[in-house]
């Protein structure tokens, strides 16, 4: 949905005639830009997995990190403005570590969604500030077991079962409502976000992509971590195998 | 430059010194430590002292750092649970970086080092002697920092009167290579005459082994004490009337 926002579109704290604020809906289109970012929540934890798109052969596999540990218990996958979305975890960082120094214990993925999302729309209200450039979403493991947030750029921050952003959130999004994520484990849940993001990567559009991958779940101990390189590699075969059957169709 | 200005406020301040540590209230007494084959072995009793009462009988003065260390404290044990709290931070920080590196013991015994030398020069110290032992890549790791900063390595290190009594047994009887069950026993000796002649010492204790796979603290349990000296049987018998 496209329209030109002329003259109400220079400055975050301008509303257009039709209630709309122009410039986040523009910070919006930096994120749909974006390599795909999907997140599902199992029965037993989250699995995140974001396709990162290599923009030079030269680049080294593994370097340009998309999902970052926040704490010992949760972690964020960043789609977006990478700058931006830097800014984004260091704050979620400083927000986590601060609440255990105040209160003792790790703090609850609920509380943190909150302090990220307040900041980004924090970031909204001046004119001095641009908005953020990148969505993230936000998968931890706390006394209510595993949950699953999503910030984007305007501040907007809402609780799913499945997320996707990006330029194939749209697939995405319709691939995981297939799932039955409630009778899922966190081990097929990799399998599946694996082939989600093979299935969704546009080989016309753009070049080579590296899949990265992270999860939390009772597995895992409940601590956010990269998936295993053998689960990795067991959900890259089962995904490329999965694309080859739809090509044979 | 006034005297409220930050650079006076400790050298002149009258409510400023309630805030810096003048004495310890609640101590932890000696910390033993020393190379084996396979890594380190760190042993502690679990008291914690109020001056002379022996007030608390389960502190565990041995903690795990990270993956590849561990850490003995004696002296103050708030101002240990504050270093603590640095430590986990420092070591979840560098969790966090998921980039298959991990802090050993060389770096972790020098970011203590700074910690307390810093604090002394602002006249106000954690007031605790560290022990800080680990393994990582198959190097073994012992070292030791003072209150004041004073810092250094060796085979064996112990802290307050460990110095005295122990390391002068470690001296005679510390060899490389020595086996888990030699080393345990060795400083089972050190500990037993720590806890006939530190008053502070309690009879409850917990030996910490790291090696490169990984660390083990014991549970706490006493050492076996020997009272029947000729010289404890009757011992007026050359003063009739003392006691």
């Amino acid at each position: 949905m496209s329209s030109i926002g002329t003259g109400y579109d220079l400055s975050v704290t301008t509303f257009s005639p039709d209630g709309r604020v122009f410039q986040i809906e523009y910070a919006a289109k930096a994120v749909d830009n974006s390599g795909t970012v999907v997140a599902i929540r199992c029965k037993d934890g989250i699995v995140m997995g974001v396709e990162k798109l290599i923009s030079s052969k030269m680049m080294l596999p593994g370097s340009n990190r998309r999902i970052h540990a926040v704490h010992r218990h949760s972690g964020m996958a960043v789609a977006g403005l990478a700058a931006d979305g830097r800014q984004i975890v260091a704050r979620a960082k400083s927000e986590a570590t601060n609440y255990e120094s105040t209160y003792g214990e790790p703090i609850p993925v609920k509380e943190l969604a909150e302090r990220v999302a307040s900041y980004v729309h924090l970031c909204t209200l001046y004119w001095w500030l641009r908005p953020f450039g990148s969505g993230v979403i936000l998968g931890g493991y706390d006394r209510d077991g595993p949950q699953l947030y999503m910030v984007e750029p305007s501040g907007v921050s809402y609780r799913y079962f499945g997320a996707a952003i990006g330029k194939g959130r749209q697939a995405a999004k319709t691939e995981i409502e297939k799932l039955k994520l409630s009778e899922m484990t966190c081990r097929q849940g990799v399998i599946e976000v694996a082939k989600i993001i093979y299935g969704v990567h546009d080989e016309a559009k753009d070049k080579a992509f590296e899949l990265e991958m992270s999860w939390v779940c009772d597995k895992s101990n409940r601590q956010h971590q990269k998936v295993p390189d053998d689960l990795l590699e067991e959900a890259k075969a089962a995904a490329k195998a999965a694309l080859e059957e739809m090509d044979a169709d | 430059v006034t005297n409220s200005a930050p650079s006076m406020i400790n050298l002149i301040g009258s409510e400023s010194d309630s805030q810096r540590t003048l004495y310890p209230y609640v101590t932890g007494t000696s910390v033993v430590g020393i190379k084996y084959k396979d890594g380190i072995l760190l042993a502690a009793d679990m008291g914690g002292s109020y001056g002379s009462t022996l007030r608390y009988k389960t502190v565990e003065r041995l903690k795990t750092v990270g993956k590849h260390s561990i850490i003995g404290a004696s002296g103050e044990i708030s101002d240990f649970q504050e270093i603590m709290r640095n430590l986990d931070e420092l070591i979840l920080y560098d969790n966090m970086w998921d980039d298959g590196n991990s802090l050993g013991p060389k770096e972790v015994h020098n970011y203590l080092t700074r910690m307390m030398y810093n604090r002394r020069n602002k006249f106000n110290p954690l007031w605790n002697s560290l022990v800080l032992g680990g393994v990582k890549n198959g190097q073994k790791y012992l070292g030791t920092v003072s209150m004041i900063g004073v810092h250094y390595e060796d085979n064996h290190v112990a802290t307050g009167f460990g110095n005295h009594l122990a390391r002068p047994l470690l001296r005679d009887e510390w060899h490389a290579d020595m086996t888990f069950e030699e080393g345990v026993k060795l400083l089972e000796k050190c500990m037993r005459v720590l806890l006939y002649r530190d008053r502070s010492a309690v009879n409850k204790l917990q030996i910490a082994k790291i090696t490169e796979e990984g660390v083990t603290i014991s549970q706490p349990y006493a050492l076996k004490t020997f009272w029947n000296f000729s010289a404890f049987q009757n011992p007026t018998a050359g003063a009739e009337g003392s006691w």
